[in-house]
C-alpha cells in the first residue's frame, strides 16, 4: 500500500479531533468556564475596587490562562494511548512529530483560542484598560500556542502514569514561568503606555523555539510511553 | 568523566570501580572543605559594607554552582542513556537528582539566611534566588516523574526526556527571571549579586568549590552503587559475591 503524504495525515488527525470535540462540546467549553471562575476568585480574595486590580489584572488573567490550558491537557493524548489509535500512528510510517503536532494544533483550537478571545473581557471585569487589550491578546496567542506544545511534552511523558493530572503541572509549570513573566509584562508596558514590542518578541522566539524542538521530544516521549 | 561510563557500562566492573574511588573523593573533599571553612571564617577580611555576614557566600555560591552543574550532569547522563541505551547512565542520571536537588535546597536556605541581615527580610524575589527555586521545582518534578513510573526503564527512558527538555530551558528561564527583575527592582539589591570581590576573599571560595565537587564525586559514586544494587538485586554476579 502506499503511504498517504505527511500533510494528508496530518491535516486528518487535526481535522478528526475537531470532529470528535464537536460532538462533545461541553467537554471543551470546561475549561473556559473554569477560566471565568478561577478570575472570579482574585477580586472575592482581595478587593473589589478596579483600581487596585488594574495592576494585577494582567497577572491575572495570564495565571487563570495557564491554569486553565494545563486543566485540558491532560486526556490530550489518553484516549488515544487507551484505544490502540497512537500505536497505529506509531507503526503508520508518518514522522509521529507532526502528527502530534496536528493533535496539538486542534488542541489549541478548541482550548487556547476561546481562551484568547475571552481574554478581553474578563480583563475589562478586572478593570485592564481598552489600551492593554492588543497586548493581552497577542501575548496569549503566542503564550498558549506554545503552553500547547510544552504541555502536549509533558501529556506524552505522563499518559501511563496513574493520577497524572498533578504531575503534568509540576512538569509544566516551571518549564511555563517565562511564558508568564514576558506575557504578563507586555500586558503591563501597554498599560503604561508604554510599546510592548520588547516581551512579545521574545514571546514570539520562545515559541518558535518549542515548536521546532518540542514535536521532536513529544515524539520521543510517546514511543517510551506507547512501547511495552 | 562520562567516558569512562562508556567503557565501563557493565554493572559489576562500575560497582567495584565505584567501591574504590569513593575514598579517593571523599577524604581530599573533607580536606579541602574544613581548610576552605576555616579559611573563609577565621582568615579572609570582613566585608567593608557587610561585614562578617557575607562569609555565608562561601557555602551560598558554591551550592548555587553545583545546583546547576548537577543538573546539567544529570541531563548529559539522561541523553547518554537515551541516545546510547546505556543504563548504567541511567542509573548515573537517577543518582544525580537528589543530590542536585539537595544542593539547591542549600542555596536557597543559605540564601535566605543571607538575605535576613542584607535585606531584613527572610526571603526577597532576587534574580538568582528565584531561578534557584525554579530550578527546585525542575529537580522536584524530575524526582515525582521518576517514581510515578512501575517499570525502571520507563522511568529512566521518560524521566531522561524530561531531563533534556528542562535543560534546555534552564538557560531561558534564567534570563528571563533575570530580566524580570531587573524591571521591577531598585539597583541597590541586585548590586549585592555581583560585588567586586577580592582576592583574598577568593581563595576560600575557589577551595570550597573544589570541595564541593569532590564531594560530589564522593556522593555520586555511593548513590550510584547503591543504585546498582538496586537494580542489579536479582543478578547472579552479586549472587557470587562482587
Amino acid at each position: 500500500m502506499r503511504r498517504a503524504a505527511t500533510s494528508t495525515a496530518a491535516n486528518l488527525v487535526f481535522r478528526r479531533d475537531l470532529t470528535l470535540a464537536w460532538r462533545r462540546w461541553d467537554e471543551v467549553a470546561q475549561p473556559l468556564i473554569f477560566y471565568v471562575v478561577v478570575t472570579t476568585l482574585f477580586p472575592l480574595a482581595t478587593t473589589p475596587d478596579l483600581a487596585q486590580l488594574r495592576v494585577i489584572s494582567g497577572g491575572v488573567v495570564w495565571v487563570a490562562a495557564l491554569l486553565a490550558s494545563l486543566l485540558a491537557l491532560e486526556s490530550l493524548f489518553r484516549s488515544d494511548v487507551e484505544d490502540g489509535t497512537m500505536e497505529q500512528w506509531v507503526l503508520s510510517g508518518q514522522p509521529l512529530g507532526w502528527l502530534l503536532l496536528a493533535k496539538v494544533a486542534s488542541h489549541w483550537v478548541l482550548t487556547g483560542l476561546p481562551l484568547v478571545i475571552m481574554a478581553p473581557v474578563v480583563g475589562t471585569a478586572l478593570g485592564l484598560p481598552f489600551d492593554a487589550w492588543g497586548a493581552l491578546v497577542a501575548s496569549l496567542l503566542l503564550g498558549t500556542a506554545t503552553l500547547s506544545v510544552l504541555g502536549g511534552i509533558g501529556a506524552a511523558l505522563t499518559v501511563g502514569v496513574r493520577r497524572g493530572s498533578v504531575l503534568l503541572s509540576l512538569l509544566v509549570l516551571p518549564l511555563a514561568m517565562p511564558l508568564l513573566i514576558f506575557g504578563s509584562r507586555a500586558v503591563g508596558m501597554a498599560m503604561d503606555g508604554e510599546s510592548p514590542a520588547g516581551p512579545l518578541q521574545l514571546l514570539a522566539a520562545i515559541f518558535f523555539l518549542t515548536l521546532s524542538l518540542g514535536p521532536l521530544a513529544m515524539s520521543a516521549a510517546i514511543r517510551i510511553s506507547v512501547e511495552t | 568523566m562520562w567516558l569512562w561510563f562508556h567503557k565501563l557500562a557493565s554493572p559489576p566492573h562500575a560497582y567495584r570501580l565505584l567501591g574504590k574511588m569513593a575514598p579517593w573523593f571523599g577524604w581530599p573533599a573533607l580536606a579541602m572543605i574544613l581548610l576552605a571553612t576555616w579559611w573563609g571564617l577565621a582568615r579572609a577580611p570582613a566585608d567593608y559594607q557587610q561585614g562578617d555576614a557575607f562569609r555565608i557566600l562561601y557555602v551560598h555560591a558554591p551550592s548555587a554552582w553545583m545546583s546547576m552543574f548537577i543538573y546539567v550532569a544529570m541531563a548529559v547522563a539522561a541523553a547518554v542513556g537515551l541516545i546510547w541505551r546505556i543504563k548504567l547512565a541511567h542509573a548515573a542520571a537517577a543518582a544525580c537528582a537528589p543530590i542536585g536537588a539537595s544542593f539547591t535546597f542549600l542555596a536557597l536556605a543559605t540564601g535566605s539566611i543571607w538575605g535576613k541581615p542584607m535585606w531584613g527580610t527572610w526571603w526577597v524575589w532576587d534574580a538568582r534566588l528565584t531561578s534557584e527555586l525554579i530550578l527546585l521545582f525542575l529537580y522536584l518534578g524530575y524526582m515525582a516523574l521518576r517514581s510515578s513510573f512501575d517499570d525502571p526503564q520507563r522511568a529512566d527512558r521518560a524521566s531522561a526526556v524530561l531531563a533534556i527538555v528542562g535543560v534546555i530551558n534552564v538557560p531561558i528561564i534564567h534570563y528571563s527571571v533575570e530580566w524580570w527583575t531587573t524591571l521591577h527592582q531598585p539597583a541597590s539589591v541586585t548590586k549585592l549579586d555581583k560585588p567586586a570581590i577580592a582576592l583574598e576573599m577568593l581563595y576560600p571560595l575557589f577551595i570550597m568549590i573544589i570541595g564541593f565537587q569532590l564531594y560530589f564525586g564522593w556522593a555520586i559514586s555511593r548513590r550510584l552503587r547503591g543504585e546498582i544494587l538496586r537494580r542489579e538485586r536479582n543478578a547472579k554476579w552479586l549472587q557470587e559475591g562482587a
